[in-house]
Formats: structure tokens, sequence, C-alpha cells
């Protein structure tokens, strides 16, 4: 697994703050809260910077060895912010045998960047992912919570510019 | 009452074909013709035909539409529910073939077909407690709870001889077994829903059509074993099942179906969700007990194992999701009622998710002893375009290719094993001719090296040697000794990996190469892959005789490697060309191919 590390300036608001100090107190007693903590976490700043792991460690008495641990073994967690649209290329064995891999590959060169990165506007970013559940329309892919499916390259334009 | 059920599929497939969008569209029809007192629209789990989505079951009629759009919408209401009459265009083509149509369990997809986990998927509506009491749901939890003795629940799994539907097959009730023998103040039951299998799916449709078959079947487990909490670890690549699970559980505690003293036996057992964050290990049932502690998903050696010391070191039982929704059916049916399906070994019936370069992809679930033949052939309704069946994957990055000689081998636990694959939690993924057979196992390696959680050397270092020696073989760069050496380290990683994921990374290498050793050699000694899909290895040429000069190509080519002006016969400069095929999809004379 690749290391992540973060490199955009950190700028949570006092609300997600609150927000994320009152998930803490409810988890906290919980055994093996670590894991529901961060994934709260997430939801609330759309990513776990360091400033956030830090927050977690002081009020849990975790300690930050092990958050970033866990932070960085599970591909969900992401200590680097995402565009504003996720894009996700279904790359399990059903899509892949009728064809995402060449989506992946065009989808990278339409956006001019590589998996796991995001447009210098902020505006999408490209993963791929294993296996959405969705085999029966293979290929597939997700941006955001919106699934496309039966996918050929052709169409992809098309898709990418309902969201311009 | 209602006159009609309107039953739309609202499982992961439909969903993402907009199903939900029919079913709001529906109701705002329905409404306008004022026929809202006499049909009622269910939104359930999944039918099993994902690829004729969005699905959409009329009662008592049993009307199957398939690849309804909304705009079809307003014309089923109008004709089908207001004046009765059948809109034969939306018909599923298998039920029209004849004069009369036919009833959808006698059609191919369905007829071998004998569902008893999914039995209620598609059937009831799965965010309503009562519709699953309505089909005899619980009825299994209570037979246990007032009439029988935790080892005669523990007798009846065992005489029932159902094994684990995750994919190695070990008997259920052995396991609830030994968990019960040991004592301890605390035990744990849990529920395996991190469905990682790449093109698997039954798990998640069990768990968005029929999650309370799941809850029942884990309450009925933690009393056999004595635990009074189970958790379900799954999948947050799930939203729905995740969902549909938070509404199952908080109505199961609102009927006292979980919680404290449940039907007044004073017994107690309460269930938790906790939700995995993408990384397959956490299949794997130690890593997934590491996971729910709040840790990085790393398997632990065993033994211990989990009956003994589990989840927070207490005797703890890890069943996956299709083995639970077995359970309440056997104890209402009887052991021998589940025993007298399947073979002789493996009792019962298993889901696959079909998938691949075939025509029927979805959801089926058969008796064991079923061939591969009868899936693909019958079933599956062939390959399409009228190609060659080459292999079936089943078992997924741990599994392997079944070539077509053994297409008409009984498929059960111990005959996978036997022709070198595994049952797995059940994908089953069909490969063609035009499938490569190296570059299907160099996939799963790239997957496995990826999800290689790191702890033992063998798994985190080997399974990138053998990437690697896999690229060589796919760029055309290796050499004879490198398949020796690709085989000693699948021996290695054998034997010595700490999990299974390391210990079954090299069956998709081993099982290719047993069956298509061929092919590896075209990629060795002649530089060429058969199933012209390794690109390295690949020339795209123009057929003289058939290019009529039109200059397409050499427009789309984005390499400006085809060279030739207006009606002259265009050539490719293999220098320049970067084999992205774009100008033999655009060439409309057929002249462009590769090899």
């Amino acid at each position: 697994m690749a290391a992540k590390t973060g490199s955009v300036p950190f700028s949570g608001t006092k609300e997600q703050e609150e927000e994320l100090l009152k998930v803490i107190s409810e988890l906290k007693d919980e055994k093996g809260a670590l894991m529901p903590i961060l994934q709260k976490a997430q939801d609330i700043y759309g990513y776990l910077p360091m400033e956030v792991q830090k927050m977690i460690s002081d009020e849990t008495g975790i300690p930050m060895e092990k958050i970033y641990g866990v932070a960085t073994f599970y591909s969900q967690f992401t200590l680097n912010p995402k565009g504003r649209y996720r894009i996700s290329v279904c790359l399990g064995t059903a899509c892949y045998v009728k064809g995402s891999g060449d989506i992946y590959n065009a989808l990278m060169e339409k956006l001019g960047i590589v998996g796991g990165e995001c447009t210098p506007d902020g505006k999408f970013s490209l993963d791929a992912c294993r296996c959405v559940g969705a085999c029966g329309l293979a290929p597939v892919m997700m941006i955001n919570e919106e699934v496309y499916g039966r996918l050929t390259v052709d169409d992809l334009d098309g898709i990418l510019a309902k969201y311009e | 009452m209602y006159r009609s059920h309107v039953l739309v599929c609202g499982g992961t497939g439909c969903t993402s074909s907009g199903s939900q969008r029919i079913i709001d569209r529906l109701e705002k029809e329905i409404a306008a013709q004022g026929l809202s007192e006499e049909v009622g629209v269910v939104k359930t789990g999944c039918f099993g035909l994902c690829a004729l989505g969005p699905i959409m079951i009329v009662y008592p009629e049993g009307t199957f539409y398939s690849m309804v759009q909304e705009d079809d919408i307003p014309e089923i209401v109008a004709e089908h529910l207001l004046k009765g009459r059948v809109v034969t265009r939306l018909l599923y083509e298998e039920t029209t073939k004849t004069d009369k149509i036919t009833p959808l369990n006698e059609t191919d997809f369905y007829k071998k077909q004998h569902r008893v986990a999914l039995r209620n998927c598609g059937v009831i509506n799965p965010e309503d407690i009562e519709e699953y009491i309505g089909t005899g749901g619980y009825e299994a939890l209570g037979i246990v709870l007032t009439e029988k003795k935790p080892e005669d629940v523990i007798q009846i799994l065992l005489d029932s001889g159902l094994r684990g539907r995750g994919g190695a097959g070990f008997p259920t009730g052995l396991k609830w077994k030994f968990a019960a023998a040991n004592e301890a103040d605390q035990k744990y039951v849990c529920c395996n829903a991190d469905e990682g299998d790449p093109g698997a799916f039954m798990d998640r449709s069990i768990l968005e059509g029929d999650p309370h078959a799941v809850l029942e079947a884990m309450a009925i487990a933690g009393y056999a074993i004595g635990a009074s909490q189970g958790y379900i670890y799954v999948r947050a690549e799930y939203p729905i099942a995740v969902k549909r699970l938070e509404i199952a559980i908080a109505q199961a505690r609102e009927y006292g179906l979980l919680g404290e003293n449940i039907f007044e036996s004073g017994f107690n057992f309460d269930i938790e969700l906790r939700l995995g964050a993408g990384a397959f290990v956490c299949g794997e049932e130690t890593a997934l007990m590491t996971s729910i502690e709040g840790s990085r998903g790393e398997p632990r050696p065993r033994p211990p194992f989990p009956a003994l010391k589990g989840l927070f070191q207490k005797p703890t039982i890890l069943n996956n999701v299709e083995t639970f929704a077995n359970i309440p059916q056997i104890i209402v049916n009887g052991p021998e009622w589940f025993a007298s399906m399947g073979t002789e070994k493996s009792k019962g019936t298993k889901v696959f998710a079909l998938g691949g370069k075939i025509n029927n992809t979805g959801l089926v679930e058969i008796p064991m002893g079923t061939t591969l033949r009868e899936i693909v052939e019958e079933i599956g309704g062939g390959i399409p375009g009228g190609k060659k069946f080459k292999a079936a994957q089943t078992g997924g990055p741990s599994g392997g290719c079944i070539p077509a000689e053994h297409l008409d081998v009984p498929i059960d636990y111990d005959n996978l094993i036997a022709i070198g694959s595994m049952m797995g939690s059940g994908g089953l993924i069909i490969m063609d001719e035009d499938t490569c057979m190296v570059d299907i196992a160099k996939f799963f390696l790239e997957f496995t090296v990826d999800e290689s959680c790191g702890k033992c050397t063998p798994c985190r270092i080997g399974t990138r040697r053998m990437l690697e020696i896999l690229e060589k073989i796919t760029k055309g760069q290796a050499e004879m000794e490198d398949l020796d050496r690709l085989e000693e380290l699948c021996n290695h990683l054998k034997t010595s990996s700490l999990c299974a994921l390391g210990q079954t990374a090299p069956n998709p290498v081993l099982s290719t190469l047993r069956y298509f050793r061929d092919e590896y050699i075209a990629h060795i000694v002649d530089k060429k892959c058969p199933a012209g899909v390794c690109k390295d290895l690949l020339h795209y040429k123009i057929d003289p005789d058939k290019c009529k000069g039109c200059t397409l190509c050499a427009r789309t080519c984005p390499a400006d490697a085809i060279i030739g002006s207006v009606r002259e016969v265009h050539m490719i400069n293999p220098e320049k060309c970067v084999k992205c095929g774009a100008c033999m999809e655009k060439c409309r004379f057929g002249a462009i191919y590769k090899e």
C-alpha cells in the first residue's frame, strides 16, 4: 500500500471541529471505536489530514502512530482531499474482462492525471476500485454516488461534460 | 388489500440502472390514474437477472418486464394496471418465444435454479420486518429458543451437512461445536459481509434483499454457542446493504427479536454493525477480527483459532452471509430436507454471481452438483457474439480457471479443488477466446500485490516477484526458465504465507499454467499473444486488399502513425504506433487487424 502524505493546507472550520468532538465523545467508550471514528471524521472533512488525526489522538488517548497506521492501511481512508467529483472505475474481474481497463486508461488521458490524483482545479479525482457489485452492468464506473454501466470509451466525453 | 402488486427491484444492479426513478414515477402515475388504493408498489431485493435491469414484476399475473425505462411507466400503468392489457413489447424476451407467455420459473434462466439462500430476494420488501415474518421469518428463532437446547441446534447443523459458503467449506456445525465447548464470560458471533472477491455479489444481494434472515441466524448462533453479542462486518462500498441492515436491526429490536429476553426465554442477543474500509485481507477471519478491534486489519497466526481466542480474545464464530441465510430454513424444514439437496459431501445449494462474457449476467442459485455446462449454456444463455467458451474463473484471486474439458464436472467443494480451482465465495466469471490467460493471471497478481497487507514476507515480496515475472512474459522478454522460477515461487507462497490470502495467491497462476501452458509458451518463445490482448506483443496491420484509402484511420490515429493519401492503400508505421486500437474501431471496411 502506497504511503499517503498531506500536501494541501488544512482549512477545517469550527463547525467541523465541533461535529468531530461530538462524534468522538459518543463513540470513544465503545470497543474498537477507532475505525468508526475515522469513518465519521472522513465524512465530516472529506479526508483525514494530520490535524484531524491529532485531534482524534488528543481526545481518545490513542497514540498517533496507531491512528496513522490504521488511516494508511485501508484504501477508503485518504490523507489527501479528493475532487468535487470523485470518479472510480471498477477494475473488478467482471468489469476487467469486459474492458474497464480501457475506460480507466482513457480517463487518465482525458483528465491528464493518473489514478489516485486530482485535477489541478480540484474538479475530478480518479481512482480504480474493486467491484462495486454491479457486475451485471459491466464495465462500470461511479462518479460520486452515480453509477454508469455498460460503458464504452465513446460514452466518456458525454458523461464528463455533465459535470462541467 | 391491494388487487395487484408491482415489485420493482431495488438491488444494486437495478438501482444503478435507475430503478428508484422508476418507482417514483410509478407511484405518481398510479396516483394520477386513481389506483393508489388498488395497486401497491414494493421495492424488493435482487431478482438475479441484473443484465436486464431495471426489472419489474406485476402480481398476481407474474408479468416480468425487463429493461424498463421511465418513459414506459405511463403506458404500463394505463394499459396493464388500469385496463389489464400486458405491454408485450417490454416483456422479457424469453417469456414471449411461443404464442403463450411462458411463466418465469420455466425460462432457461430460472428453471434449473433452486432458491434457498435467495428465497426472499425479489419477493419481499426488505425494509419491512412484517413481510419477512409473513414468509415464515423468525419462526426458526422461536423454535430454537422455546423447544431446543443449544446442543440440539448444533446437532441439526451437523446433520444438515452445511459447509461455510465463504469459500473454504468448513462444516458450520463443527465450528459452532468448538466455540460452544470453550467456557468464557463473553463470546461473540460475527458475520463476514466483507465480500471482497471481485465479481461476487451474492452476499450483497442477500443483505439488500433479505437482511432479517441473517439477523435471525446470528441470534440462533448466539444461542447455540452462548454468545450475547454479534457483529456484522460489512463493506462500506455497499451503502444500500448498510442502510437496510440498519433498518432491519432497529425493527428487530422494536419487535423484541433482538435485545433482552427474546421470546421470554431469558436469552439476550444484540447486533452491531461495523463498516469495512476497503481492505481485501479483512475477509480473512483473523484480519476481520483485528479490524473490528480498531486496528490495521492484519491476520494473526492460528492457532489459537477464533473458537478459542477470537474477537477481543474471546471465543468467536465467524460465518459468511450466505451461510447464515441458509440456517433459519434448515431449522424450520429439518436437516434431512437440506441434506437431500446436493452431492455426497456438499449439501444444499450455492449462489453464484455469473459475470463476464455471458449473455445472462446475474445471480443464480443452483443445487450443488449442477455442472458448469448447465450454468453456462442453459442458465447463462451461452457466450455473446457466437464466441467460443475458453474458461470459467471461480474463487476470485484465490481460485483458478476451469477449462472447457472440465465443463461437465459436477460443481461441489471437493471437485473444484481437484481440478485446481476452488468454490470461493461464488464469483463465476466466464471467459471467451478473446481473453488472454496470462493477462488474467497477471490481473489477479496485481490484485494480490495491491491487497497484501505486508505482515509476512512470503506474501509481501513473493507476490511482487511473481508479478514481475508475469510482466516479463506479457512483454515478450521472458525465457523458459522463468516458468520454473514462477512455479517455485508459487510453491513457496503456498506453504509459508501466514494467511489464506498469500497461501492461495498462486492459484490463478498455477491453474492457468496447468491448463493453458501453451499460451505462456506462445508469449515466451513465439513472442505472440494468441488472444490478441498483450499490447507489447501486438502489431496492428492494414489489409491492402480491403483498404479503400478513405483516410479515416489516419485522421483518427493519435500518434500520426498511419501514412497514405486519398484512395491509396494505407500503412501503419510500427515505430510510431501506440497500439490504442482507435483505427481498428473506426475502419468501416474491416481492413485493420492485429496479430
